[in-house]
């Protein structure tokens, strides 16, 4: 048996404090973006996925960055950086937004919580972190507002699923915020920021804490009844959500109109890139990120040609579904749904049909 | 997915694949130890029943949810049989990679190449 896809790594990588954890957990550790991360527990991943869609997992993603941006103004610094509208960000809320270059690739897909007034806390993909730092940090010069590298500060777990609210609630002294909102709370007697936030399509919170407090509160939402959940679990979830990720459906090669993340992108804000995305707007972009699904067997991997252009960028076998699902950009003129593609799955032709966003809704699929 | 087993009647190749040998027919499937090593299958593609096969080249693929892997010929010869069956439930070949987990019948181009293979002992030697 021989592996195609390459998970090697040869690098000193990181690890988060909840490592012990997942090693006497029985979990499959691999190499991702520096870290040592698990990619799936002793049960697997549709085990796993399965848990998230019908009661609850917890996920650590303490591989995931901050940054700390503060000052009188720290508003002002990422209404140029991010291209969603800062200004209208309250306290307590939450905001996703892409960074752009100038002309409009995209460097990272970020969501921002606004802590206090002039403090703010900005969350980054484990791959672009430093590049992302840099980035922030460059434009700050001559702004009355510091940026500060977060990332050792905390160690942060997903709890998602229809009973993740109510499992991390037991835990909490007070109400936990809604959804898209954040507020701090203490939870096992440790202070947290906790977002109503997620990455899976269902509902359920984001927790930061200090890295020395990460394994009180993963033991204790585990004994309260969350099933651990690495990686690959966490993939076919925001897969079948729609949820685009950085590296594979995003990327500085495309804009985010392109990606469908036009919703996020207020260009008379004049964010870094601004122009460039109103260009490709006002003009219409020539393709598209859609999903689709397999109307017979195989599954799609990134990069996988569509036929008459167009290539995958996520694909997985969707465990709620039992069939081949992905994500890929199409030709604009080939990109509404119910259109049918063909994709080149290693020199075989896999028919597929452009879908509606999610691939997956419990009401409608459950 | 049970504790680790590596049958005594079977022979076995270091890319993790094991032969029953009958006569002229060999059947081929993957170890416990790959079966492990990919997690859960969730699709296995197989040959087209009369092509070939060479030792040390792919014949099958297998994926898992994360992963797509190549499964390796362990002898040479013709396939005169695939297992269909996988196509509906592939994580036969989790349950029980030695038994409803096997894969292709190949007739044997060259039975001699089977003295390249290891036994029970030392494949599982190789594992350490």
């Amino acid at each position: 048996m021989r592996r195609r896809v390459a998970d090697a790594s040869s690098q000193t990588l990181k690890r988060t404090p909840l490592h012990d954890r997942h090693v006497a957990a029985s979990a499959r550790l691999i190499p991702f973006a520096g870290w040592e991360m698990p990619v799936q527990y002793a049960d697997g991943i549709r085990a796993e996925h399965v848990a998230v869609r019908t009661a609850a997992g917890v996920f650590d993603v303490s591989h995931m960055g901050q940054i700390e941006t503060t000052g009188p103004q720290a508003g002002a610094l990422l209404q140029r950086l991010i291209s969603n509208d800062v200004d209208a960000l309250q306290v307590g809320a939450s905001l996703y937004a892409v960074l752009c270059r100038e002309d409009g690739g995209i460097i990272d897909d970020l969501l921002t919580y606004r802590l206090a007034p002039d403090h703010y806390l900005t969350v980054t993909n484990a791959a672009n972190h430093e590049r992302d730092l840099a980035w922030f940090q460059k434009h700050a010069a001559g702004v009355e507002a510091e940026v500060a590298d977060a990332i050792d500060r905390y160690a942060m777990l997903a709890v998602q699923g229809p009973r993740a609210r109510e499992i991390v609630q037991t835990a909490a002294d007070a109400p936990l915020p809604a959804r898209h909102t954040v507020a701090e709370r203490t939870l096992v007697g440790r202070r947290a920021i906790v977002c109503g936030t997620g990455y899976t399509g269902e509902d359920g919170v984001e927790v930061l804490v200090a890295p020395e407090d990460a394994v009180s509160v993963w033991d204790e939402i585990v004994r309260r009844g969350a099933t651990p959940a690495g990686l690959g679990a966490r993939d076919t979830l925001r897969l079948e959500a729609c949820l685009p990720l950085y590296g594979n459906d995003l990327s500085e090669e495309r804009g985010p109109i392109e990606a469908g993340l036009g919703w996020c992108c207020k260009e008379d804000t004049g964010f870094v890139g601004a122009e460039a995305v109103r260009a490709v707007r006002e003009a219409g972009p020539s393709e598209r990120l859609r999903p689709f699904r397999l109307t017979g067997p195989g599954i799609p991997r990134p990069g996988n040609a569509i036929a008459g252009g167009g290539v995958v960028t996520s694909g997985t076998l969707s465990p709620c579904l039992d069939v081949g699902i992905g994500m890929g950009y199409v030709p604009a003129d080939r990109a509404d749904v119910g259109t049918a593609i063909e994709i080149d799955v290693r020199g075989k032709t896999r028919e597929a049909v452009v879908a509606e966003r999610p691939l997956y809704r419990k009401e409608r699929d459950g | 997915m049970a504790d680790a087993s590596y049958p005594d009647d079977l022979l076995y190749h270091s890319e993790h694949d094991w032969v029953r040998i009958d006569g002229e027919i060999a059947e081929f499937g993957i170890t416990w130890f790959a079966q492990d090593a990919l997690g859960e299958v969730v699709f296995f593609d197989p040959p087209e029943v009369g092509s070939a096969v060479t030792k040390d080249q792919p014949y099958a693929e297998v994926e898992s949810v994360k992963a797509v892997s190549d499964v390796i010929a362990p002898l040479s010869g013709e396939i005169v049989e695939v297992n269909t069956a996988l196509g509906e439930k592939p994580e036969a070949i989790n349950e029980d990679p030695y038994g409803a987990g096997w894969m292709v019948k190949v007739k044997l181009s060259d039975p001699s190449e089977q003295e390249a293979l290891l036994d029970r002992e030392a494949y599982e030697a190789s594992l350490q």
